[in-house]
């Protein structure tokens, strides 16, 4: 195969400006939660850098992360696929089928040793029964891929964490991508499914910088998942002020009132929703009146009641100080926690406690 | 003598789906078996939760058509404890249900299924200033320049030359059956990018409505979406207008790209005539301009079409245990310890038991006379049906409804073709660009329904009156159904003392995809296959256009069967 072309080559090939290009760059730094000082970081590395080949596998999924993926505003998905990746094998976008993609995964196997990204999305039955490709076992073939990887991203909950289809009783025995997982690099991008920017954010800073992004003690990258939601969200200060939403649809949830006490779990998820929001920034659930179900945080399928259950309120690592701020206001509403909390441990199954905390 | 095809994994659609052909020797389809490899059991999960939980769960069967499995529990929900919502419920429901129509044929047509059509490498000896000519004579798009389409073959060539060709490597480029000119492949690979970007626009519907896109959420009893023009929280005016600008930049998507580019690139294929396959068309309908209960008001009208006649609309009733039936006889599933033996049940006293009988992976081929694929059979009164865009205009055209009738008449008039031609892949997809430009006309019809709604003083969404569980009855049943992109749904429910006893969705692909039943009676994806003539072996390219004009979602197809709450579910293996 001849040299690849550099990101930045690419991208003057495919029509864009120099100055479109450094436009981008800015943007993506800015995604990467960089200084704007550092955008000329980006700009160096995307100029020299090459265009990495990417394999896209798809276990027990939904194909809900393809399609948040899709969904990137900065990068777009054009610029991802024309310009940063080589996305060799996709079940959703690729070209050909049956012989003739699975060749183009061999290919890549072959050729970029080493040097390939795995994409994942989805869960890994225990039985291959419940899950073949190609006739062969996906099982199979994920570890084999695995294996020649640079790194893999697990992306979605499914593919972290087990996801729904490990939610009890996990019919299937439906399992995370970790758990067949030697020694290549695993970077987690949990969520059901990710935001779209996260999702390219993290693979953008590996090609951009040559190394991983900073990650937690869970493999998740800090950029995105370092706070919970809780800690920045746009309903935050009623929360302090004990100003609670009580019913859907109420005076309250209209003034943008907490939505803690129908469910909301942003007190224990860790995410960037508040933060950078969805589909561009326009909004995320709890914004749109929705309490959060937790939709990165492992095993929170089997943290419910969505609606019933309410999130152990974070201490220390918030924010704000909860025994210097909104003191009294807490006061009010900590008798209403504390008895609902008590009825909720009585209904607690035995695996409840996953996901409740980190 | 003749060949066996298989064709694993099937690319350009949601999920894991493998379809076997034997094939004469002249290259003709004679039988053709449709496979789901993947399940994931989430009828077991659901089980025993909260139903006002369950469609967050049952919504992640696909995060293709994301809202609909959401969308069709809720009401199944509403239906078994008699949950009349909010009128502005209706409408936001619709609004992102139609939304949803709007992306998602448009992502179909150009990103899973225009590749079957469209050759990507032939652009680059197209003609820009021929492709502009030709953009600007079907559409008013304004994006038609000459310089622009040049911009996007270079695009194109470098790509190619680079050597490093990504989502197009090993495509069948140069393959025979591929008829366009070089600048109609250019325009439409313009598009598919294009569409791509466009695409993520029009999901932040979903996103003021419902928080997020793929997977928005939902409350049973309406929507938690805070309509308040004077909040600085709520769905406020800057919103409400946000919605407004999204849909008008659909719309216009649609009829000026998404129309123009079908009817041309249709035009050079009307003799290209395989894909019919049974003839027999399901819909339960949709788009109600009141409650989903008034099925006068729909604009999708619902009933069933047998053997193609026109001229005769069965009624459909979902809650008869002789209408909805799923059959085992050729899946990997056993009824009562046994397998399938003729046996149907219909959802509301359906069974779980998974039985893998398939061979042992890695294999070459599965055993088509025994069973062969996790997705069970369902038939309406025992006949293998279709269901989607194509049943949903047949219907419509066969119930007389203005609209589909104007619609249909015209396109068939400007391609100089009778109406039986839409028994065929093409057909499909034809109707599925008819029905979205519909849709996104409702779109803007409902948003304007919802501003004037609120106008009037109405900004309520939610109804609380039955919310906790303390006011439903002991046990109670429902049927929650939709009109889905890819054709009917329906989700049955059983609550027990404020449990999900039993749950069981019957969704589009499951019908379109099923395998032989106990009569012998093919299912729509395995009819459509046979008798078409493939040029090629070693290039499925035909195998593509049929299975594709499907829009296949096999996650969808193969995720809930159904459940028996106080039966232990057997699952053996192997």
């Amino acid at each position: 195969m001849k040299r690849q072309k550099t990101v930045y080559e690419a991208a003057i090939d495919h029509g864009f400006t120099r100055r479109d290009f450094l436009k981008m760059c800015t943007a993506l730094a800015a995604t990467l939660g960089l200084e704007y000082t550092q955008s000329d970081k980006v700009v160096k590395a995307m100029e020299t850098n090459t265009r990495v080949p990417v394999i896209w596998m798809q276990f027990q999924d939904c194909t809900g992360c393809s399609e948040s993926f899709i969904r990137s505003s900065q990068p777009k998905t054009e610029s991802v696929l024309l310009d940063m990746i080589s996305l060799e094998y996709s079940e959703v976008l690729s070209a050909p089928s049956g012989f003739q993609v699975e060749s183009s995964m061999e290919q890549v196997y072959k050729d970029y040793k080493g040097e390939y990204i795995i994409a994942v999305e989805g869960s890994i039955p225990d039985d291959d029964s419940f899950l073949s490709v190609g006739g062969k076992s996906a099982k199979d073939t994920f570890i084999k891929m695995a294996e020649g990887a640079k790194a893999i991203i697990a992306y979605g909950s499914c593919s972290s964490w087990g996801g729904v289809a490990a939610a009890y009783p996990n019919p299937t025995g439906a399992k995370p991508i970790t758990a067949h997982v030697k020694n290549t690099p695993v970077i987690l991008v949990p969520g059901c499914p990710p935001i779209a920017e996260v999702m390219t954010g993290v693979i953008a800073y590996i090609i951009t910088f040559g190394k991983f992004p900073e990650l937690d003690h869970l493999g998740r990258p800090t950029s995105f998942y370092r706070h919970r939601i809780h800690d920045k969200c746009n309903r935050r200060a009623y929360f302090d002020a004990g100003l609670f939403v009580e019913n859907f649809d109420d005076e309250g949830a209209k003034q943008g009132y907490c939505l803690y006490k129908v469910g909301c779990k942003g007190p224990t998820t860790y995410n960037s929703c508040a933060e950078m929001r969805w589909n561009g920034g326009v909004s995320y659930p709890i914004q749109s009146g929705n309490p959060c179900i937790g939709c990165s945080e492992k095993g929170f399928w089997d943290n419910g009641p969505f609606f019933e259950r309410r999130a152990k309120i974070p201490g220390t690592q918030t924010t704000i100080n909860p025994d210097e701020v909104g003191l009294a206001a807490l006061g009010l509403t900590a008798a209403g926690i504390a008895v609902h909390a008590a009825g909720t441990v009585v209904k607690k199954k035995k695996d409840d406690k996953r996901g409740e905390e980190e | 003598m003749s060949e066996r095809i298989v064709v694993d994994p099937i690319t350009r659609i949601e999920g894991h789906l493998r379809v076997e052909v034997n094939v004469d020797e002249s290259g003709v389809i004679k039988e053709a078996f449709s496979s789901g490899t993947a399940v994931r059991g989430l009828e077991l999960i659901v089980r025993d939760r909260d139903p006002r939980d369950v469609w967050a769960y049952v919504q992640r069967i696909c995060g293709v058509c994301t809202t609909v499995h959401a969308l069709a529990s809720v009401r199944s929900v509403e239906d078994a404890l008699g949950i009349k919502i909010p009128k502005n419920a209706e409408l936001i429901r619709n609004i992102m249900n139609e939304a949803l129509y709007v992306h998602d044929h448009v992502v179909h047509f150009y990103h899973l299924h225009a590749l079957d059509w469209v050759d990507v490498v032939s652009a680059t000896k197209a003609n820009p200033a021929e492709t502009s000519k030709i953009a600007q004579s079907i559409s008013s798009w304004p994006k038609s320049s000459p310089g622009y389409f040049t911009d996007v073959q270079n695009k194109v060539k470098k790509l190619v030359e680079s050597g490093q060709l990504g989502i197009f490597a090993n495509g069948y480029w140069g393959h025979k059956a591929y008829k366009l000119p070089p600048e109609v492949n250019l325009l439409a690979v313009a598009h598919y990018l294009e569409a791509l970007d466009w695409q993520k626009e029009i999901v932040k519907i979903h996103t003021i409505l419902g928080g997020k896109n793929p997977h928005p959420h939902y409350v049973v009893g309406g929507m938690a979406t805070p309509l308040d023009i004077d909040s600085d929280n709520g769905v406020n005016a800057e919103r409400l207008m946000h919605i407004s600008q999204l849909i008008d930049q659909g719309k216009d998507f649609v009829n000026q790209v998404y129309i123009p580019d079908l009817l041309a690139i249709g035009s050079f294929y009307k003799d290209w005539t395989y894909g019919g396959g049974v003839t027999n068309y399901l819909c339960y309908g949709d788009f109600s301009t009141s409650s989903v209960y008034d099925y006068k008001n729909y604009r999708m009208p619902r009933g069933v079409i047998l053997n193609g006649n026109i001229n005769e609309v069965l009624d459909i009733d979902l809650k008869d245990s002789k209408h909805v039936q799923e059959f085992i006889d050729h899946s990997w599933y056993t009824y009562d310890g046994k397998q399938g033996n003729g046996v149907g049940k219909h959802p509301f006293d359906g069974e779980t038991a998974f039985n893998y009988t398939g061979p042992k992976a890695p294999f070459k081929q599965l055993d088509t006379d025994k069973e062969y694929t996790w997705l069970k059979t369902p038939r309406w009164k025992e006949n293998s049906m279709e269901t989607g865009p194509l049943a949903r205009m047949m219907v419509g055209y066969a119930s007389g409804k203005d609209e589909i009738v104007n619609i249909v008449d015209d396109t068939l008039k400007k391609l100089n073709l009778p109406i039986s031609v839409l028994h065929s892949a093409l057909g499909r997809t034809v109707a599925r660009g008819l029905e979205t430009s519909l849709i996104a006309g409702w779109l803007r019809n409902d948003m304007d329904e919802l501003l004037k709604n609120i106008k009037s003083g109405d900004q309520v969404t939610f109804d609380r009156t039955k919310w906790e569980p303390s006011t439903w009855p002991k046990n109670a049943k429902g049927v929650g159904w939709m009109e889905a992109p890819r054709g009917a749904l329906g989700h049955w429910i059983e609550i027990e003392n404020g449990k999900t006893k039993n749950y069981q969705a019957v969704v589009p692909s499951t019908w379109n995809a099923s395998p032989k039943d106990h009569k012998g009676q093919v299912g729509a994806y395995e009819a459509a296959l046979t008798g078409t003539l493939m040029l090629n072996k070693e290039q499925p390219l035909e195998i593509m256009r049929i299975i594709h004009s499907f829009d296949p979602c096999l996650a969808c197809a193969v995720h809930l069967t159904d459940l028996e709450t106080n039966n232990t579910t057997e699952i053996k293996l192997g």
